[in-house]
């Protein structure tokens, strides 16, 4: 541990004797002296760790963290059970603290894990191979529009607008400078249109991507879309809630060639927005396209059964300049998170846990509704999110809920939408009685009840 | 090893000359180079090719390196028993290791190829 503490100006001078050097500055010569800072950083006086504490705590305190506001809020990211088993586990200092490793001497505990998780997430989307885990959802979606673009040649990628607005700008971020089309898909009802599915595509298209279920909550009915896309030579791309899988097709089952999403419902706390977990699946055909790092199984020298990173001859630190993506690095202790996560809840459990978010939010909305001036926005299935129309501004009820304690909902005005429009998200947390509070609470602040 | 009835390139590429029909693979230095072959991407037949330009991909386990066309013209054939066996390659490159067959669009291009003797030269065997 000694090398990780700080030098004191004995050692520093007699490294730089070492080197031939009189002072620290004479190493920055590569520095052009114009740019150098010439005066001292404005940095306060270092602080006792007890006036450190003290005065980070107060700062810390300004913020509201999930455990003191009942979650209604969800776009993206959930307020779903973590059992502490999953904590304790994952607190392990060699999973913990560890750095990238990958090394297979060192580290099967790791390696095993991250192919449980591959492992796991192809028997949830039907897919033949996924990969080790990307940052998030967006990028991962990104990262699929790429394959597809390199895979078939065509410069041009459709999205559904209702798949998240924030994936779509990453999307765009990508495609933009690599010079890439991207096109939206309108909708209708909150649902995309198949036949602009359709035009679309005879357009010429690399890929249809879209969200299932979407950003509005909906699970919309992708029983034609894997047809459309393989009669016009695209890829179907499905980003998905991997916990809705245990209830609804998965998109291995209507056609999909990649499939990416957001895994942080499984074992994950919401972090105030990251890490998160994206994970990227696809066909087998696709295998040597996928970005990221892939877990394989083996056996070593003695013909043991053994864990290695395989395939790496994709990734840039080999193909440099030919590999398809510059990824280089995964999740792997939110994975970890994930596939501990899952394996002790099991398939039962999942679709337990996914049954309790369905009527959960079902529940709320059928609630809501009851009340005068709120009504449904979309009359569409929907699996632990729904739009909720509002008879007055959606902020200023989320205001009003916040001193009461409750975080209502995301406004859909945060994207642009309707400034009436509330998207509001059950997990298997909430209960009746807090459901029954939201329902009382935006119901006094509409002034209707 | 480096057999007397084929030309070479200065990308490590042979060619066995039939005709206008050009066999290409790599050659045992360039085998040995490289260590155990993993995977070659292989263009598909009709596609064309052009000399000097790359036309697939050989994987070894900790390096990738291209493949270049010494001649232009057309795949006829590319060797489909590499896509299961790719360390067919580096047991026999001249032979069961062949990766595509060229149909020539210009004979004139042979001339850019080194013979035996250059490229034994090149590769420091005497």
């Amino acid at each position: 541990m000694a090398t990780y503490t700080g030098r004191c100006d004995k050692e520093r001078q007699e490294m730089l004797r070492a080197i031939g050097a009189r002072e620290v500055d004479d190493l920055l010569f590569s520095v052009p002296a114009a740019i150098r800072g010439k005066a001292a950083l404005k940095l306060p006086e270092g602080l006792p760790e007890f006036d450190m504490v003290n005065s980070m705590s107060k700062l810390a305190s300004r913020n509201a963290a999930s455990r003191g506001l009942v979650c209604f809020a969800g776009a993206g990211v959930y307020d779903h059970f973590v059992p502490s088993a999953v904590r304790h586990i994952l607190s392990r200092s060699e999973f913990y603290t560890s750095y990238t490793p990958y090394q297979a001497e060192v580290s099967q505990g790791t390696l095993q894990a991250i192919f449980e998780f591959q492992s796991l997430m192809c028997r949830l989307t039907g897919m033949d191979v996924c990969n080790a885990s990307m940052y998030d959802a967006s990028t991962a979606l990104a990262e699929a529009a790429l394959l597809a673009v390199n895979a078939t040649g065509k410069k041009r990628v459709l999205v559904s607008s209702c798949v998240h607005p924030n994936y779509r700008k990453v999307l765009r971020t990508y495609c933009t400078s690599a010079q890439i089309a991207v096109e939206d898909v309108p909708s209708t009802d909150g649902v995309t249109e198949l036949s602009k599915i359709e035009s679309g595509l005879k357009e010429g298209a690399a890929c249809f991507i879209h969200q299932q279920p979407n950003f509005f909550g909906i699970i919309e009915d992708t029983s034609r879309f894997g047809e459309l896309t393989k009669a016009n030579s695209a890829l179907l791309v499905s980003c998905v809630d991997p916990l809705s899988l245990s209830l609804i097709s998965p998109p291995g089952e209507y056609g999909a060639d990649l499939v990416v999403g957001e895994g942080q419902a499984f074992g994950n706390s919401m972090n105030f927005g990251g890490p998160l977990l994206g994970f990227f699946g696809s066909r087998g055909e696709y295998v040597r396209r996928l970005p990221g790092r892939i877990v394989g199984m083996t056996t070593d020298g003695s013909g043991r059964r053994g864990f290695v990173l395989t395939l790496q001859t994709r990734e840039q630190h080999i193909r440099r300049a030919r590999a398809t993506s510059n990824i280089c690095t995964n999740e792997a202790l939110v994975a970890l998170a994930a596939t501990v996560h899952v394996a002790l809840v099991g398939e039962k459990g999942l679709k337990e846990l996914a049954l309790q978010c369905l009527s959960r939010s079902n529940y709320a909305a059928k609630k809501l509704t009851g009340i005068s001036g709120f009504s449904l926005e979309f009359e569409k299935p929907f699996f632990k999110e729904f739009v909720l129309r509002c008879p007055v501004f959606a902020q200023s009820l989320v205001d009003k809920a916040l001193s009461r304690g409750i975080l209502a909902g995301v406004p859909l005005s945060r994207f642009s939408g309707d400034g009436k429009l509330l998207l509001i998200a059950v997990t298997e947390k909430r209960t009746k009685d807090e459901i029954d509070e939201l329902c009382s609470v935006l119901g006094r602040g509409a002034g209707n009840i | 090893m480096v057999p007397e009835n084929l030309k070479y390139t200065d990308q490590h590429e042979w060619v066995r000359v039939e005709g206008d029909t050009a066999t290409v693979g790599i050659t045992d230095y360039a085998q040995h180079e490289l260590g155990d072959i993993v995977y070659v991407e292989l263009p598909l037949a009709g596609t064309d090719v052009t000399a000097r330009k790359a036309f697939g991909v050989v994987e070894a386990v900790k390096t990738v390196s291209d493949l270049f066309a010494p001649v232009s013209g057309q795949v006829l054939a590319v060797n489909e028993t590499l896509g299961t066996d790719a360390s067919i390659v580096n047991k026999s490159p001249y032979r069961e290791g062949w990766m595509i067959k060229i149909k020539m669009s210009n004979q004139s291009d042979l001339e850019h190829l080194f013979s035996p003797e250059e490229y034994k030269r090149l590769i420091g065997e005497q």
